[in-house]
């Protein structure tokens, strides 16, 4: 028991927090319900999935610049494929994109091991060339999704022989962000390559004298991270129906998430529960102080100031739990 | 092949060379070993044992020199190439991952629980839970820990660096028997030690580095220990004589430098009191894990005490941070050379930050003077400075000078040693030991812990035993045998044995 709250207890008290400021949302604005769950759910999915992305190089012990820019390349080629290629092959180009997203990935890690530079200046060059490769495919939004697969993200769940007014309570975009980090990390956390990403992050000396292929994993890592970016961008596509080759404001956001959801910035620490956790905290938190309708420049600071009380909460109780 | 498996070599390299940028590590190193043999690897630091030991174990590609493993040319491109060829290095820092926990480590290499828990029962540890975090181990059972691991995988050749240093006496009994073990069962060890005492037991031949270069391969006989001394030094006297020793009884009416009264912190040090005296020497000797840990901490101004008094020159002292202990004249160079220096930084730097770091003295440096104490210090404790543009490329005995030298430019007051000479050679060793002296005959106090128990002797006027947290015996320096201390440190003091205090 004492085990499951050390490893959890982090994320226990992000969902905590979350409820809190969920039920807080709920007196604020006391006809936020179905529709209001949905739209928050698919605002928080690009941020989530990029978010996941980070997470895994920075438990690599290393920092991936350039995830926003992956995101926007992955987001016009789906836009672009899905308009010429017509809705019986949308399949087709996720499959696609998202391969686009593993290479990218691939690209950035293998860089970093063949230079031997740090991963923030490798990345950060990265960053303005998949700036500029987005806008060559696409030099203004544009293209468009596939209708269906933008049911995929929109509205409630809808399970048959379940009455709609319980899954509807459910956004579809929440249930394909559990499904595919699911599908995708906890084999991954398991696996010898999971470890050796921790191991990696944690000692990387330590790491190569116990015979892990280091150069390898952090590729691996990058390869990941590219591939949740990819479906971040996918998910931006889906969600706003059109392609955008500029990059949004994903890389400080999943920075902020990544620190905030309880992984060391120094590598080795943490998992996914808490970073995707604190996306929808930051989002509903966001949301909350649109509703009190105050003014967006205090908006940041609020965020801010909320994100250095808890972690420097997690310091303190980390403090205390060594003695 | 009708020659005996006994007789040819498991691993036999040759010539073997490396160099780094202008530093020529290695110039011609070689070393042979047989199935069910256990081979000392010996030298000075800096003489390239541990450049030597990475090429064996594929961490390092030498630029010449051949590797044979029965019989076959190899050069392996990894550590993970030589270790499926047999070769398994267990290193001075333990390979283990902090951020994961046991068992995760296990999976990590592919070693399964059994093998594993069967091999940490036999070095000596009961107690150990898979679930636990690497990183909030003690350095001691993780050297057990990385050495079970090593084990379970059953190595043909087993590299052991510096595998007892920083482990207490009875865990190294283990570690001596199991390894025995290991080379009767027809596998073969590479064991690199500075302690002869456990050369002498276990291993069958030593292979002697100097500068690079095997300089000679002895069969272990009694007697050879000097042999191989002369050959390591190079002619360096090994026994410098320790200058200045005066009893503790011939200040009595002086006050104490430093009074400790019933000291207590954490769950281990529980009630420690001793008088450390100006111009005295004073050993602390104590199993791993009996509170002197703490205690160096408390009297550094790294944790508080829960209750006790510290006085120093007679007045009650409390330090809430270690710049509180420095500015009373309190200085701590630690176990572990990494905690107390830059390494990035230049020697000269790390000498000059302690003169540096006194508050008084912000504004400009004054170069000169600084260069001077530097040059000072660098000469007294004739600090190698090949090396010198960043302290983590001077080899560990250099770097413990460099520790030491900074607080001798500062002008030392009480310098507290903990276990300062662990995995440092002999030649360096004895360098320390009459500057020790030689810094109390100037009337520096000094608090010196040791793992070797044989130091006591060689440098200090009386030591005091710790044991369960508390000082159970206080022994002077000529009845300070290694058996008299080793009795001690197990809480067995008989009081009718020569010179134990009433």
């Amino acid at each position: 028991m004492t085990g499951v709250l050390n490893r959890y207890g982090w994320s226990l008290g992000l969902l905590a927090i979350l409820a809190g400021l969920l039920i807080a949302t709920r007196i604020i604005q006391p006809n936020f319900g179905v529709s209001g769950l949905d739209s928050l759910a698919r605002a928080a999915l690009p941020f989530a999935f990029c978010t996941a992305g980070m997470a895994i190089v920075v438990i690599a012990g290393g920092i991936d610049l350039s995830i926003a820019s992956v995101m926007a390349v992955a987001g016009v080629i789906a836009a672009l494929l899905m308009q010429q290629m017509g809705d019986a092959s949308a399949g087709l180009v996720v499959l696609v994109v998202l391969a686009a997203g593993i290479g990218m990935g691939v690209i950035n890690g293998a860089l970093i091991v063949l230079t031997r530079g740090p991963d923030i200046v490798v990345t950060l060059a990265m960053l303005f060339v998949w700036e500029g490769v987005a806008l060559l495919i696409l030099n203004a939004p544009g293209g468009a999704a596939t209708p269906w697969m933008r049911e995929l993200v929109v509205g409630g769940l809808t399970l048959p022989g379940v009455p709609a007014a319980m899954t509807m309570w459910v956004p579809r975009a929440f249930v394909v962000l559990v499904a595919l980090v699911v599908i995708i990390w906890l084999p991954l956390r398991r696996s010898k390559l999971g470890l050796s990403i921790y191991a990696i992050g944690s000692d990387q000396h330590a790491a190569f004298r116990s015979g892990v292929a280091v150069g390898r994993t952090r590729i691996a890592a990058y390869g990941f991270a590219g591939l949740f970016a990819a479906l971040g961008g996918l998910s931006i596509t889906l969600s706003t129906g059109i392609g955008e080759p500029i990059p949004g404001p994903y890389l400080l956001a999943s920075v902020a998430a990544v620190v905030l959801g309880g992984v060391a910035l120094t590598g080795g620490k943490g998992g996914l529960l808490g970073p995707i956790i604190a996306v929808f905290i930051l989002r509903t938190l966001r949301l909350d102080l649109t509703l009190l309708s105050v003014d967006p420049n205090v908006t940041t600071i609020i965020e801010g100031t909320i994100m250095v009380a808890v972690v420097m909460a997690g310091g303190l109780l980390a403090m205390r739990g060594r003695h | 092949m009708t020659e005996p498996s006994a007789a040819r070599p498991v691993l036999d390299a040759r010539g073997v060379a490396k160099r780094f940028g202008a530093v020529a590590a290695l110039k011609d190193a070689s070393l042979t070993i047989r199935a069910g043999e256990i081979v000392a690897l010996m030298g000075a630091n800096g003489a390239g044992k541990s450049t030597f030991v990475k090429i064996l174990t594929g961490a390092l590609r030498p630029d010449s020199g051949h590797i044979h493993l029965d019989g076959v040319d190899r050069r392996f491109a990894s550590p993970a190439q030589a270790r499926r060829s047999g070769i398994m290095p267990v290193y001075q820092e333990p390979s283990l991952i902090p951020d994961l926990d046991v068992r995760d480590n296990l999976r990590l290499v592919d070693v399964a629980a059994e093998p594993f828990r069967h091999w940490v029962r036999e070095l000596g540890i009961t107690d150990l839970r898979l679930d636990a975090r690497i990183a909030q181990l003690p350095l001691a059972t993780l050297r057990i820990l990385d050495l079970a691991l090593t084990l379970a995988k059953e190595p043909n050749v087993l590299m052991l660096d510096e595998m007892t240093a920083a482990l207490p006496a009875d865990l190294v009994e283990r570690v001596l028997t199991v390894i025995r073990g290991q080379a009767d069962s027809g596998r073969s060890v590479i064991y690199i030690s500075h302690r002869f005492a456990e050369i002498a037991r276990v291993c069958n031949r030593a292979s002697v580095l100097r500068d690079g270069v095997t300089v000679g391969d002895f069969v272990i006989e009694p007697g050879i220990e000097e042999k191989i001394v002369e050959l390591m030094l190079g002619g360096v006297p090994v026994r410098a004589e320790l200058a200045g020793r005066r009893a503790s009884s011939a200040t009595p009416s002086q006050a104490p430098r430093v009074r400790v009264s019933s000291l207590s912190a954490g769950s281990k040090l529980a009630d420690v009191s001793f008088d450390l005296h100006k111009g005295e020497v004073l050993g602390v000797v104590a199993l791993e894990g009996q509170g002197q840990d703490e205690l160096f901490d408390v009297l550094a101004g790294f944790r508080r005490a829960q209750s006790g008094t510290i006085d120093v020159d007679g007045q009650a002292a409390s330090f809430a941070h270690p710049a509180d202990a420095i500015a009373r004249g309190l200085t701590l160079v630690p176990g572990d050379r990494k905690d107390a220096l830059l390494m990035l930084r230049s020697v000269r730097e790390n000498i000059a930050l302690p003169l540096l770091a006194r508050p008084a003295k912000w504004g400009a440096i004054a170069m000169r003077e600084e260069a001077a104490k530097v040059a000072d210090a660098v000469a007294r404790l004739q600090i190698d400075m090949r090396a010198q543009g960043e302290v983590r490329r001077l080899s560990g005995g250099n770097q413990q000078k460099v520790t030491i030298g900074r607080w001798v430019a500062a002008g030392v007051e009480t310098l507290l040693l903990f276990d300062p000479t662990r995995g440092i050679d002999v030649r360096t060793k004895h360098q320390i030991y009459p500057l020790l002296r030689e810094l109390a005959a100037q009337g520096a106090s000094i608090l010196f812990y040791t793992s070797e128990l044989g130091e006591i002797a060689l440098a200090c006027d009386r030591a005091i035993v710790i044991f369960g947290g508390k000082v159970v015996d206080i022994i002077e320096a000529e009845h300070a045998t290694e058996q008299n201390l080793m009795r001690a440190a197990y809480g067995l003091t008989e009081k009718q044995r020569p010179g134990a205090r009433p």
